[in-house]
């Protein structure tokens, strides 16, 4: 093949274009690489910059103290104690099981304990630290000290727990604090609150959650790649929970508690005049420490299955027909209505006949109670006046001042989960049980039975609304806070009070046939009021759910709850300028309204002697010979 | 004695007269940047900088030598040479080592990367071809000029290190292209390359498929592949206009960005120094290639010239690559930004490169074709 002949100027000359061309070309894409850098730099600095700072600093939530709650005088209730934990590194473990084995003859590790342990372990990085038990007692704290070196990555912690002070004595008031779960941490929207573990779950607890569980700190952690910490950046303090002071007296509550005895039941004391609640009693009750690290299968099995249902709070969601206690307040519509005057009489023949109709409605007495007005037929809780007056007002004008009165209508305590009761009416039973309403259910809502259901705390809101002139004031579990043990306390403010509608004259006709109830011979409260060196206004009611006949014997624990009879106690004291209110519920098989009025009455007591004046000896006599009763 | 002592400093000078002034201080300004970056970047600061430091001079002896060696005689060396480097590589297959890919040799004091060497000679050997040939290429010539590439990037592929056997192939293109390669013969070439690309990509190992799929979707796997890109994104861009300043890159020193000091270290000065960093240091390279390229144009022999132009464009491919790969800009290709990143082979051969590039421009004037 014929060469060419090279022309060397010809060649110098192509490679000179081209290079010039080439390098046109790196200049362009250069320029272009200089704008993608651009672009990422400038244009979008804040987007990465934010990246990389989300990189390099994790937030590291800090515990704050659990707000402290104590009783009006200042007594504590419920604390934040030391305990100890053990954690469980699984980086720093070789053979995790192998571990758990040999720590479990030194410590005792349950089934539920390697259950969490198991899940936590799961969700939880490795180098990051896993509970594996709660609460070590000081014995296992000691014995794994000594055996320490023979578990490296497993570590005795302290922290702070919740402690309830008294037990069982406030476990339907205060509540408990548990393991806080995945629904709460979802309902709190923010999983930073997971480093909490625990969270209120019933009660005073749960109710002021928000308040109690003060303010997560955080540190602001320098982490590498793997989310080790490298360092401490910024700290932002935990801020404690704001510390609660019940209106509850740990006094009278306690004096509560004995009055019952080995009755189940509910009691309820406030402050007329300002709605605070000075004790509240659900019985029987339940050890709330026994919650707070994971109650054991055993304990939970025991509680929920047992027929009294400790775990329940009657106060709250407990309801019961009221019975007579409700005839104070129907006399009061009648009043309010114009339908009766204070001096009006009825007839009591001991059976009461709805016009063309044959079935008879019972007095308590057999032959009745004569002619009675206003103030007897609360003295002596005549029937028959309530079921002529109620038959008069009808179903409708009955249900609409009992409204006003506060039944039929959650009470607004500051708890969670207040059932509202039942304030029958026809709509309501058409909607319930698709059948139209008979005069006879108006006749014996008139004395408190059917339909009816109240809550015990409904009533201490109506007998408190009697005692101090017709205001209906809501009920608050929790007068005041504090931010801090240096701080003053700050009382909550109160939700408004409204009027009932009656006039002073009318209430003072109520008050003054409650107060017979207690102070004259034929008053059905006489024996209960006995020695008080104040005086006190009152009506008793009892509520039957099943016949009497046969099962008077019969153990009122093993029935359950619904068809247990109840012994009802309202009342106030002093009767002239009143200081308490109370409310008492006795589930009982037996006994009348005797077992209730005494409650009450040591109630009062407690509340109003000095300690040493209280007359313990003279109510027991009077317990064993009251028996009078609607 | 003061005789010997002269003789020396006369023998040294007219060592260094040899060395092009600008183009010796661009290339120590970024040798300076290396260190720098060397020593925010590195886990053992110190360690790395001396580490880096020895190489480039290692490199700069490499660079003093070539500089000095005249260019007819290098062009007699040429065909010895590429098959000397050539015969290294069967050798990597044998007893190479390397954490992904068998890419080193170890020589017991140093590794070798022949694919490194093979950077220098399929440029020299395909000037001395073309040196041989009328310009622009023939057919055959072309055919010629594709055995001399293509088998070395073929071995270099095998290894496999994509990355350099695409800086070979593309040293290739380079030097065809100043030779005065046909425009119509280039675009027939980038055509069928085009519609090569479905065809290539079956053939690809499956990690570099991985690395493409990452590129054009880094999102789809962010603890993954995908993870290196997305972090030297957050690197560079949280690095602004003006920087974290000097040892302030959280992205490195806290190793959320892989690779930190070698393949990424771009990364890290971009994040440290800011765009305005980074404008300076482009500014630099295009210095540095502009001015190389004008070596090549004043060299007195296609030989000279096709060397030396083929060498400054190819070291622009390896800015553009590795500056486009840290930026989210282009895959992933393991292509070192020249002379930043931490690597003793491409140190010392990209020096010798410019060493090519000096002796060609120096030893112009005695040169007569």
């Amino acid at each position: 093949m014929a060469r060419a002949i090279k022309n060397p100027y010809f060649e110098a000359d192509l490679f000179r274009r081209r290079g010039f061309l080439a390098l046109l070309g790196v200049m362009a894409l250069l320029g272009l690489l200089l704008f993608g850098y651009f672009s990422l730099q400038v244009l979008h600095y804040n987007q990465y910059l934010d990246q990389a700072n989300s990189n390099r600093v994790k937030l590291k939530p800090t515990m704050p103290a659990r707000g402290l709650i104590y009783d009006r005088n200042g007594m504590l209730l419920a604390d934040n104690v030391s305990a100890y934990r053990l954690e469980l590194t699984p980086e720093r473990i070789d053979d995790i099981e192998a571990t758990v084995k040999q720590l479990s003859a030194l410590i005792e590790i349950t089934a539920d304990d390697m259950r969490r342990f198991e899940r936590a372990r799961i969700s939880s990085r490795r180098f990051l630290p896993v509970t594996l038990k709660l609460r070590l007692s000081e014995s296992e704290v000691a014995r794994f000290a000594v055996n320490q070196f023979r578990f490296p990555g497993v570590e005795v912690v302290p922290y702070l727990t919740r402690r309830y002070v008294y037990d069982d004595m406030f476990a339907h008031v205060i509540g408990y604090v548990a393991r806080l779960d995945e629904a709460d941490l979802k309902a709190m929207g923010d999983e930073r609150y997971a480093v909490l573990s625990h969270t209120g779950k019933t009660g005073i607890e749960r109710a002021y959650e928000e308040r109690l569980r003060g303010t997560i700190g955080y540190e602001e952690v320098e982490t590498n790649a793997r989310g080790r910490s490298l360092g401490v950046l910024k700290r932002h303090i935990s801020e404690a929970g704001t510390d609660l002071r019940l209106a509850i007296d740990v006094n009278l509550q306690k004096a509560t508690r004995e009055a019952f005895g080995e009755m189940t039941g509910s009691a309820v004391a406030v402050d007329p005049q300002t709605g605070q609640i000075l004790a509240m009693v659900s019985l029987p009750s339940f050890n709330a420490n026994l919650f707070i690290n994971g109650i054991s299968t055993k304990d939970y099995v025991a509680l929920s299955t047992d027929p009294s249902q400790p775990l329940f709070n009657r106060n709250v969601r407990g309801g019961t027909p009221p019975g007579s206690t409700i005839k104070p307040f129907v006399a009061l519509a009648g009043l309010e209505s114009g339908m009766r005057k204070p001096e009006d009489t009825v007839y009591s023949s001991g059976e009461f006949f709805i016009p063309g109709q044959r079935r008879g409605y019972r007095d308590s007495h057999r032959g009745g109670h004569g002619t009675v007005n206003l103030y007897s037929s609360i003295s002596e809780s005549v029937n028959t006046y309530y079921y002529k007056l109620a038959m008069d007002m009808g179903i409708e004008k009955f249900d609409a001042y009992m409204r006003r009165y506060g039944f039929g209508q959650p009470t607004g305590i500051d708890l969670i989960g207040e059932i509202s009761g039942i304030l029958p009416n026809p709509e309501w039973k058409q909607k319930r049980f698709k059948q139209p309403w008979y005069t006879g259910e108006t006749v014996i809502a008139g004395i408190g039975q059917g339909y009816w259901v109240v809550t015990p705390l409904q009533l201490a809101q109506g007998v408190a609304s009697l005692a101090n002139g017709g205001r209906r004031i809501p009920l608050r579990l929790v007068r005041d806070t504090r931010t801090g043990l240096n701080q003053p306390w700050k009382p909550l403010p109160l939700p408004e009070a409204s009027s009932i509608g009656a006039t002073v004259d009318q209430l003072k006709a109520i008050q003054t046939g409650m107060e017979a109830t207690m102070n004259t011979r034929r008053g059905t409260g006489w024996a209960i009021a006995q020695g008080a060196p104040y005086r006190i206004a009152g009506k008793t009611g009892t509520v039957q759910k099943i016949s009497r006949k046969g099962n008077v014997s019969l153990d009122p624990k093993s029935l359950p709850l619904h068809l247990r009879h109840q012994a009802l106690f309202i009342g106030y004291a002093p009767a002239e300028a009143p200081k308490i209110a109370v409310v008492v519920v006795v589930e009982h098989g037996g006994y009348g309204a005797s077992s209730a009025g005494p409650i009450a009455r040591k109630m009062m007591d407690a509340y109003l002697l000095p300690k040493s004046e209280k007359p313990a000896q003279v109510l027991g006599e009077v317990a064993a010979t009251g028996g009078a009763d609607d | 004695m003061i005789e010997a002592i002269l003789g020396l400093q006369r023998f040294m000078l007219r060592l260094l007269s040899r060395v092009d002034a600008p183009l010796m201080l661009a290339l120590s300004a970024i040798m300076a940047v290396s260190l720098l970056v060397q020593f925010s970047a590195g886990d053992d600061s110190m360690r790395a900088v001396f580490a880096q430091g020895a190489r480039f001079l290692l490199g700069a002896v490499a660079l003093l030598l070539l500089a000095n060696t005249s260019p007819s005689n290098l062009r007699t060396w040429t065909p010895w040479v590429y098959f000397g480097t050539l015969s290294l590589m069967p050798l990597v297959f044998l007893f190479g080592s390397g954490r992904s890919a068998n890419l080193w040799l170890d020589l017991g004091v140093f590794y070798l990367q022949p694919g490194e060497l093979l950077k220098l000679s399929v440029p020299m050997m395909l000037a001395w071809y073309l040196n041989r040939q009328t310009l622009p290429p023939t057919w055959k010539t072309l055919f010629v000029s594709a055995a001399i590439v293509g088998i070395p990037v073929l071995l270099i592929v095998k290894q496999p290190d994509f990355g350099t056997g695409m800086l070979v192939l593309a040293s290739g293109g380079f030097a065809l292209f100043l030779a005065g390669l046909q425009w119509r013969r280039i675009l027939i070439f980038v055509g069928t390359a085009a519609a090569a690309i479905p065809v290539g990509y079956q053939f690809l190992m499956p990690y570099q498929k991985d690395r493409i799929n990452v590129f054009l979707n880094p999102e789809s796997a962010p603890q993954g592949a995908g993870w290196n890109i997305i972090q030297s994104k957050i690197a560079i861009g949280s690095g602004g206009m003006t920087g974290k300043g000097w040892g302030q890159s959280t992205q490195a020193s806290l190793d959320f960005l892989p690779e930190h000091t070698t393949d990424f270290a771009f990364s890290v000065f971009s994040e440290e120094w800011g765009w305005l960093g980074v404008l300076a240091v482009m500014l630099i390279y295009l210095f540095i290639i502009s001015r190389s390229m004008w070596m090549a144009m004043n060299a007195k022999d296609s030989y000279s010239r096709l060397l030396a132009g083929t060498l400054a464009l190819t070291f622009f491919i390896y800015i553009f690559v590795n500056g486009g790969m840290v930026a989210g800009l282009l895959p992933v290709v393991g292509v070192p930004m020249p002379l930043i990143s931490y690597g003793g082979t491409s140190a010392v051969s990209l020096l010798a490169g410019f060493g090519l590039i000096m002796s060609a421009y120096s030893h112009r004037k005695y040169l007569a074709n």
